[in-house]
């Protein structure tokens, strides 16, 4: 009878195995082994369309890899006990829809208060309410960014292949271990339910971050004074360094504290921890922008079709190019309002009725700027054909 | 022989407390601390989850490690912190409101996964932070600020619910019989799986002032009157328990709890892939 230990040892030398193969696999998939791949020892979710498949997955592979599956009572609780995990030690995430993420905000809200790494993954879904459960969308982009109460700032990620669904969730953990934050990983169901070759990495070929853990005297150390670089270092329950955590506004010691400097400070501590980073977190792909007249913005599903609308155009001798946002916020005006500048006409394809996305840029690029909007909100992915249309 | 304090546990300076004058909170948190004393815990590995109400306060007067989180999800964030590190002793304190108003399925929940978590309600029969409104555990035709005129619901029965829903442990107690409280509340720290200790309190400032028992005394005196022995009120005939409650250990059971499942299925899960 091998020992426990013995057992995880030889589980997480099958993974390694793993690595560097080609494999075909779903985009809900991957995400699951891009959080294994992070180090991701709890899951805790509700099941939800179109996000079931990384619940039934993790649940699947966390008991071999040592970590905990739970399934909570809904999507309230699955906020909450993946908040608890993270402060007892473990890189944790849950995975919801349109409906699941609205239940989750007030809880993500406490994330955000107490500097509690985690991931959140929301594969978008039509709404709105239950909507078209099964059907895509890309409409939950301004939910993502303001859903909870109060004012603040969010990092959120959206993967366009399966590929991305890997590395872009490896990237959300990285960025919430190192930023003390929960990260939002906005994908959708054509990216979650699609199938592709993927190559896992080797383990050490991408990094994986790991949260500062506090050094020197256990009785000094406060959970919210940050370093130079705007973050504070976390422990872990059960370590030597007791500490509290409180959705209360608080001290830097995590005890209620009603002061108005002290709550200035805390309130705009969260919010320039992540302005200080925007170089880092901001990562955008472009293809063929140098010389474009016309520029395509997109983000997960439409960035195919952009991309080979663009290709068209200038099969046609028309100058496209397109500009691909993996991380949506913070939203990246600087590379937007430079691509911008030499665009003559710029295209946002996106599967949501307001032009969420389109707004944005309309902010960045001032009112004079030709913007023409693609939008799909009746569950259909929107194809290049639909593209071209709206343009030409 | 010398009694524990429980003065390692609590923060310095914060004194005197918020709770008014005939509240129970207190009364609970002293026998607490002396509990964590007796058992030999230690601040690094206990943690503290609390909620919002006047109980949910509790945290800013302990030194423990602690987590002071949403209304009535204290339960599901005490879950992710004890799945994940068994090791720790995890303390949940709520109000009426938190655990079986707002919180009622979380609390189903804890207790039909027999989680090893401790839950401490104190049940003042209203939503005292706030100002005084109806809660789940107010009873009937009781005056409250949003039941002027008296309550058209019904009271949830804690306990009940608890020993129903799985708890492996139910005490009820109160700030009157408060050494038979100590001696629970050890029991349900000690106890492996879901562990309940109810306690009615008083609510001086505004329960009790809406029911004709404005002095901090007065639903004190009510406890001590309608309180009775688990024994004494299950020897009483069905009719006659009308008016009393029982006090004590009502549940205690040995059922698996929640991690001890989750190892066990890891192990089969192991077993097929190995």
């Amino acid at each position: 009878m091998i020992s426990r230990r013995e057992m995880v040892r030889n589980q997480e030398r099958r993974i390694m195995e793993l690595g560097r193969k080609v494999k075909l696999m779903q985009g809900n998939q991957a995400i699951v082994e891009g959080a294994f791949y992070a180090g991701a020892r709890f899951y805790a979710g509700y099941p939800i369309t179109p996000s079931s498949e990384i619940a039934e997955e993790s649940a699947k592979r966390m008991p071999l890899l040592g970590g905990i599956y739970m399934q909570m009572e809904d999507e309230i609780a699955s906020m909450a006990a993946i908040i608890g995990a993270s402060l007892a030690g473990a890189k944790s995430f849950t995975a919801t829809s349109g409906p699941g993420f609205s239940l989750m905000q007030e809880n993500l809200g406490l994330a955000v208060m107490g500097e509690v790494p985690c991931v959140v993954i929301n594969v978008q879904r039509s709404g709105p309410s239950t909507g078209l459960a099964t059907k895509p969308a890309q409409s939950d982009v301004m939910q993502i960014r303001w859903g909870r109460h109060g004012d603040q700032s969010i990092i959120a990620l959206c993967p366009a292949s399966v590929s991305e669904c890997f590395t872009l969730t490896v990237t959300a953990f990285n960025f919430a271990e190192k930023f003390r934050v929960p990260v939002i990983l906005a994908s959708d169901e054509v990216v979650g339910h699609m199938r592709e070759n993927i190559t896992i990495p080797s383990p050490g070929e991408l990094e994986v971050a790991e949260r500062k853990k506090p050094t020197g005297e256990p009785a000094a150390y406060k959970p919210f004074i940050a370093d130079e670089d705007g973050v504070a270092p976390l422990a872990s329950y059960g370590s030597d360094y007791v500490f509290h955590v409180s959705s209360s506004m608080h001290g830097p010691d995590g005890y209620s504290n009603n002061n108005p400097a002290n709550a200035a400070w805390r309130v705009a501590q969260l919010h320039k921890k992540i302005e200080m980073h925007r170089e880092e977190i901001i990562i955008t792909k472009t293809f063929d922008t140098e010389d474009a007249d016309i520029l395509f913005i997109a983000f997960g599903a439409t960035t195919r079709a952009s991309r080979a609308a663009a290709l068209e155009l200038r099969k046609q001798g028309i100058r496209a190019g397109v500009l691909q946002l993996m991380t949506i916020w913070p939203f990246a005006d600087k590379k937007i309002a430079s691509l911008g500048e030499r665009a003559k006409t710029v295209v946002v394809p996106e599967m949501n009725y307001s032009g969420q996305v389109a707004g944005e840029v309309q902010r960045i690029l001032g009112a004079g700027a030709d913007i023409r909007k693609v939008n799909s909100y009746n569950g259909e992915i929107i194809t290049p054909q639909d593209i071209l249309k709206a343009i030409l | 022989m010398s009694h524990a304090t429980g003065l390692q546990y609590l923060k310095k300076g914060v004194l005197p407390h918020m709770w008014c004058s005939g509240c129970g909170v207190g009364v609970m948190l002293g026998a607490l601390v002396r509990s964590f004393e007796e058992l030999g815990y230690e601040r690094k590995d206990t943690v503290v989850v609390t909620g919002i109400g006047c109980t949910g306060k509790t945290d800013d007067y302990l030194v423990t490690n602690a987590l002071h989180t949403t209304h009535g999800r204290a339960l599901a964030y005490a879950t992710g912190i004890k799945a994940f590190n068994p090791k720790l002793h995890v303390v949940v304190l709520m109000g009426d409101g938190d655990s079986v108003t707002i919180g009622g399925n979380h609390f189903l929940h804890a207790a039909r996964r027999n989680m090893d978590l401790t839950a401490i309600i104190i049940n003042n029969f209203n939503f005292g932070m706030t100002g005084g409104q109806f809660s789940g555990t107010t009873p009937a035709d009781a005056i409250t600020q949003t039941s002027i005129y008296g309550n058209a619901e019904r009271q949830l029965d804690i306990s009940a619910l608890a020993g129903l829903a799985g708890a492996n442990y139910v005490a009820r107690g109160t700030p009157y019989h408060v050494w038979e409280l100590k001696t629970n509340i050890k029991e349900a720290l000690s106890k492996k799986g879901f562990s309940v200790v109810e306690i009615y309190s008083p609510c001086p400032t505004h329960f009790g002032k809406n029911n004709k028992m404005k002095e901090a005394t007065a639903m004190l005196q009510w406890l001590k009157e309608s309180g009775l022995p688990v024994e004494k009120y299950n020897s009483l005939e069905k009719s006659a328990r009308k008016g009393f409650f029982a006090v004590g250990k009502l549940v205690d059971r040995e059922e698996p709890d929640f991690n001890t499942r989750y190892e066990e299925i890891r192990r089969r899960a192991m077993n097929l892939k190995v």
